[in-house]
C-alpha cells in the first residue's frame, strides 16, 4: 500500500498554523540558543572546556544542579499532595488556596528573593526561630533550597491537578471492592495514573530552578565554592566583559539540563510503556 | 499507528496536550475538503465543502444544514496583516527623537545626587534662553551599565564608578581612547572614599583595617567581580596592608575569609548589613554610609574612618558615538560642565561626595569630611594594570577562593 510522503491533513489551516509555530519557535527559542552556541563555537571546544574545568565552576554547577534536583523532588511530593487536596476535598478557603498556588508565577523573582531573605535572615520572623536551635537558613544552601522550592511549586501542582480531576471515584471504589487495601489502591491504581503528569511537572520545576537567578541571589550569600550558583558565575564573567567564558558556562548548563530532561523523558516513556496509557 | 491514545501526550515530553479529536478526522475521506467559514463575522462553522461561489464564499455541510460564508483564512489574513501593521507602527512611533534630550547612564549610589543635579541644571539651561531639556538618568551596577552602553543603549553621557568601565566603552569605539584627559581632574568631578559603618557603640572595637581580620569579626562587602565599589574596598585594604608592612595578598585573603555574604552590588550589601542585621562592619562608600545614617537612624550605626583609604574617582564622559546633533552635543557638554561649576560642586558636597570647588558649597557640608590618608589609583599602577591583575579571571581575588 503506497503511502504519500506528506499526508495532506483533512484539517484545514495546517500550513498557516505550522508557519506561525515555526516562526515563533525560531524567534523565541532557536535564535537565542543558536546565538549562544555560535558564540561558543567561536570560542572553540578547548576554550569551553578550559573555562568549565575549574574547581570553582564545577562547584557552582554541582551546587546549582544538586539543589535544583532536591527542590524539584520536594515539589514533586508536595505538589502532588497539594493537587490532590485541592481537587478532592471541599473546605472553606479552597478557592483562595487554589489561587495562592499561582503566586510564585506572578511575583517578580527579585521580590520573592527579598521577601524570603527578610523572613529567613537571622533577624527575620522564621530566621529568629531557626537561629534559636542553631540553624542558619538565609545565606546558606538551605536558603537557596527554599527559594528554589518557592519558584518551582506551581509547576507540579498545576500539571497534576487536571489529571486528578479526571480520575473517577469508581476506579478507586472498584479497587476497594476487589479487596485492595487503601495503600495498595494508591500505589497500584492512583499513582500510576498521576506519574506522567507529575514527571512533566517535575521536569518543568527542575528546569526553572536550574535557571533561577533573581530570587536566589538575595538569599544565597554568594560565597565562592559554598553558596555560589552557576548563573551568578555567568553574570560575573559578563561583568568582566568576558562574553566567551560566559557563553561557555551557559553552554555547559544547557548541555547538563538537556541531558537531565532527556533522562526524565525516557523515564516517562518507560513508565508509560510499563503501565500503559491511562 | 498507535491506538487512540488520550492523555497525556506531550510535546518534547514537557508540555501536555490533547490531540484534537483524532478519530473524527481520521474517518473522513481525504478527498472531501474541509473548510472553516465565518458567519456574520463572529460565529465559525466547519464542514466538508459542498460548493464554492464566484464571490469567494463557500457552502459547507454541517450535519443536516447547509451554511454559506467566507472562508476563515481570508479573514485571518486580513486580521494578521492589520496586526502586523499595528505592531510596526508601535515599533516605529517611539523612535522619533526629541532633539533636546539627554540620557545619563550612571551607577548605583548616585541616585540622590543626579535627581537634584538634573533639576538644577534644567533650571540653569532654561534661564539661558534654551528650551527645557528632558534629562533621564539610568542607574545600576557600574559594569552592567557600561555593558548596556556598549550593546547599544543610547547614552550621551556616562557617569560611572570606574574609569576601567568607561575604557571598555571606548574600546568598543563609542568614544576616543583619551577621553579621561578631556575634563579636569581626570574627568572626575567628585571623589569619594571608603569608610567603615559599624553598629552603634562599636561593640567589636573596630578602629582600622587591621581589626577586620580578627577572629569572629564579620565583614560585609560586595563581590569585587560584580561591583565597582567593592573593588575600591579591596584596594583600600590592600593599600593599608602595604603601608603597615603586612603581606597585602595574605591580608586581603584573611579579610575575605571573614565575609559571610558577598552581595552583587553596593546597595545589596548596605541592605544586608542595615536591614538584615548581618555582620559587624560594612565597607561602604562614604556617601552610602552617611545615607544609611540619615535614612535608617543615627542611633543604630557609627561611622569609623580608617587611617588609610582610597581616593575613588568616579569619572564622567561624553559618549561621542551617541551624539546625534550639534544641539544635543551643546546640551551634553553644558551638562558635564555644570557638574564642574560651583553650583554643581556644591550639590556634590551636599550629597556627601568630596568635590573639588567648595566656593559655593555650604561650609558645614565641606567640614564634615574627616581628614585621612588617601591613596589614588595611579599609585596602584592605574586601572589598566589593576583590573586584570587583581580582578581578572584567575587574578589575585580569584586565588583567595581556590581551595587549598
Amino acid at each position: 500500500m503506497g503511502r504519500p510522503l506528506i499526508h495532506r491533513s483533512p484539517m484545514p489551516g495546517l500550513g498557516l498554523s505550522l508557519g506561525i509555530t515555526l516562526t515563533m519557535l525560531s524567534l523565541v527559542v532557536l535564535l537565542p540558543i543558536g546565538a549562544l552556541l555560535l558564540k561558543g563555537a567561536n570560542y572553540g571546544l578547548a576554550g569551553i572546556w578550559e573555562t568549565v574545568n575549574r574547581e570553582r565552576v564545577w562547584a557552582a554547577l554541582f551546587l546549582s544542579f544538586r539543589l535544583s534536583l532536591l527542590a524539584a523532588l520536594f515539589n514533586l511530593v508536595f505538589g502532588v499532595v497539594l493537587a490532590w487536596v485541592l481537587v478532592r476535598y471541599r473546605f472553606p478557603g479552597r478557592r483562595i488556596l487554589d489561587a495562592v498556588v499561582d503566586l510564585p508565577f506572578a511575583l517578580p523573582t527579585a521580590v520573592a528573593g527579598i521577601a524570603l531573605t527578610a523572613l529567613y535572615a537571622p533577624n527575620g520572623l522564621f530566621g529568629q526561630l531557626a537561629a534559636g536551635i542553631g540553624w542558619k537558613i538565609a545565606y546558606t544552601q538551605w536558603g537557596i533550597f527554599i527559594a528554589l522550592v518557592f519558584v518551582g511549586l506551581p509547576f507540579v501542582t498545576r500539571t497534576v491537578q487536571p489529571v486528578v480531576e479526571e480520575i473517577e471515584r469508581e476506579v478507586e471504589e472498584a479497587s476497594a471492592t476487589l479487596g485492595a487495601s487503601r495503600l495498595h489502591t494508591i500505589r497500584h491504581v492512583i499513582l500510576p495514573m498521576l506519574t506522567p503528569a507529575a514527571l512533566t511537572g517535575f521536569a518543568l520545576a527542575l528546569a526553572r530552578a536550574v535557571g533561577e537567578y533573581g530570587s536566589v541571589i538575595f538569599i544565597a550569600g554568594n560565597i565562592p565554592l559554598v553558596t555560589e550558583i552557576a548563573p551568578l558565575l555567568i553574570v560575573i564573567q559578563l561583568e568582566e566583559f568576558n562574553y566567551d567564558a560566559a557563553a561557555a558556562i551557559g553552554i555547559a548548563m544547557l548541555l547538563i539540563s538537556f541531558a537531565m530532561l532527556l533522562v526524565i523523558n525516557l523515564i516517562q516513556v518507560w513508565s508509560r510503556r510499563r503501565i500503559g496509557y491511562v | 499507528m498507535t491506538p487512540a491514545s488520550h492523555y497525556p501526550q506531550t510535546i518534547l515530553g514537557l508540555v501536555p496536550y490533547r490531540p484534537m479529536n483524532p478519530t473524527h478526522s481520521r474517518n473522513l475521506k481525504e478527498k472531501t475538503m474541509l473548510a472553516t467559514i465565518t458567519l456574520a463575522g463572529t460565529v465559525t462553522a466547519q464542514g466538508p465543502v459542498v460548493s464554492a461561489h464566484a464571490d469567494g464564499r463557500v457552502t459547507i455541510a454541517d450535519g443536516l444544514r447547509r451554511l454559506t460564508g467566507w472562508p476563515v483564512s481570508r479573514v485571518l489574513k486580513g486580521t494578521l496583516s492589520a496586526l502586523a501593521v499595528a505592531l510596526l507602527a508601535l515599533g516605529a512611533a517611539p523612535s522619533k527623537v526629541q532633539a533636546e534630550s539627554l540620557l545619563n547612564v550612571s551607577y548605583d549610589p548616585t541616585r540622590e545626587l543626579y535627581r537634584e543635579l538634573n533639576e538644577a541644571f534644567a533650571a540653569f539651561w532654561t534661564a539661558q534662553g534654551n528650551e527645557a531639556p528632558s534629562i533621564e538618568v539610568s542607574h545600576g551596577g557600574s559594569g552592567s551599565q557600561a555593558r548596556a552602553v556598549i550593546d547599544g543603549l543610547e547614552a550621551q553621557v556616562v557617569t560611572l564608578a570606574l574609569a576601567s568601565d568607561i575604557d571598555k566603552i571606548a574600546a568598543a569605539g563609542k568614544l576616543p581612547a583619551d577621553w579621561q584627559s578631556k575634563l579636569p581632574h581626570n574627568s572626575s568631578p567628585y571623589t569619594s572614599t571608603i569608610v567603615f559603618l559599624v553598629r552603634e557603640g562599636n561593640p567589636k572595637g573596630i578602629k582600622d583595617w587591621g581589626d577586620l581580620v580578627a577572629e569572629g569579626v564579620e565583614v560585609i562587602t560586595p563581590n569585587p567581580k560584580t561591583s565597582g565599589g567593592a573593588r575600591w574596598n579591596y584596594l583600600a585594604a590592600w593599600a593599608w596592608a602595604e603601608k603597615n608592612g603586612k603581606d597585602p595578598k595574605e591580608f586581603v585573603g584573611a579579610l575575605y575569609k571573614n565575609v559571610p555574604v558577598l552581595d552583587t552590588g553596593a546597595r545589596g550589601s548596605t541592605t544586608t548589613f542595615a536591614q538584615r542585621g548581618i555582620g559587624d562592619v560594612l565597607l561602604a562608600w562614604e556617601n552610602e554610609a552617611y545615607l544609611a545614617l540619615n535614612e535608617i537612624g543615627e542611633d543604630q550605626f557609627d561611622i569609623v574612618v580608617p587611617s588609610v583609604s582610597v581616593l575613588a574617582e568616579p569619572p564622567v564622559a561624553l559618549v561621542e558615538g551617541n551624539i546625534k546633533s550639534d544641539d544635543q552635543r551643546k546640551l551634553a557638554e553644558a551638562y558635564l560642565d555644570y557638574i564642574y561649576s560651583p553650583e554643581g560642586q556644591a550639590l556634590a558636597f551636599k550629597h556627601y561626595y568630596r568635590a573639588w570647588d567648595n566656593s559655593k558649597a555650604n561650609p558645614e557640608d565641606v567640614a564634615r569630611f574627616p581628614q585621612l590618608e588617601l591613596v589614588d589609583i595611579a599609585s596602584f599602577g592605574g586601572w589598566a594594570k589593576v583590573q586584570p591583575e587583581h580582578f581578572g579571571d584567575g587574578g589575585i581575588f580569584d586565588q583567595i577562593y581556590v581551595p587549598k
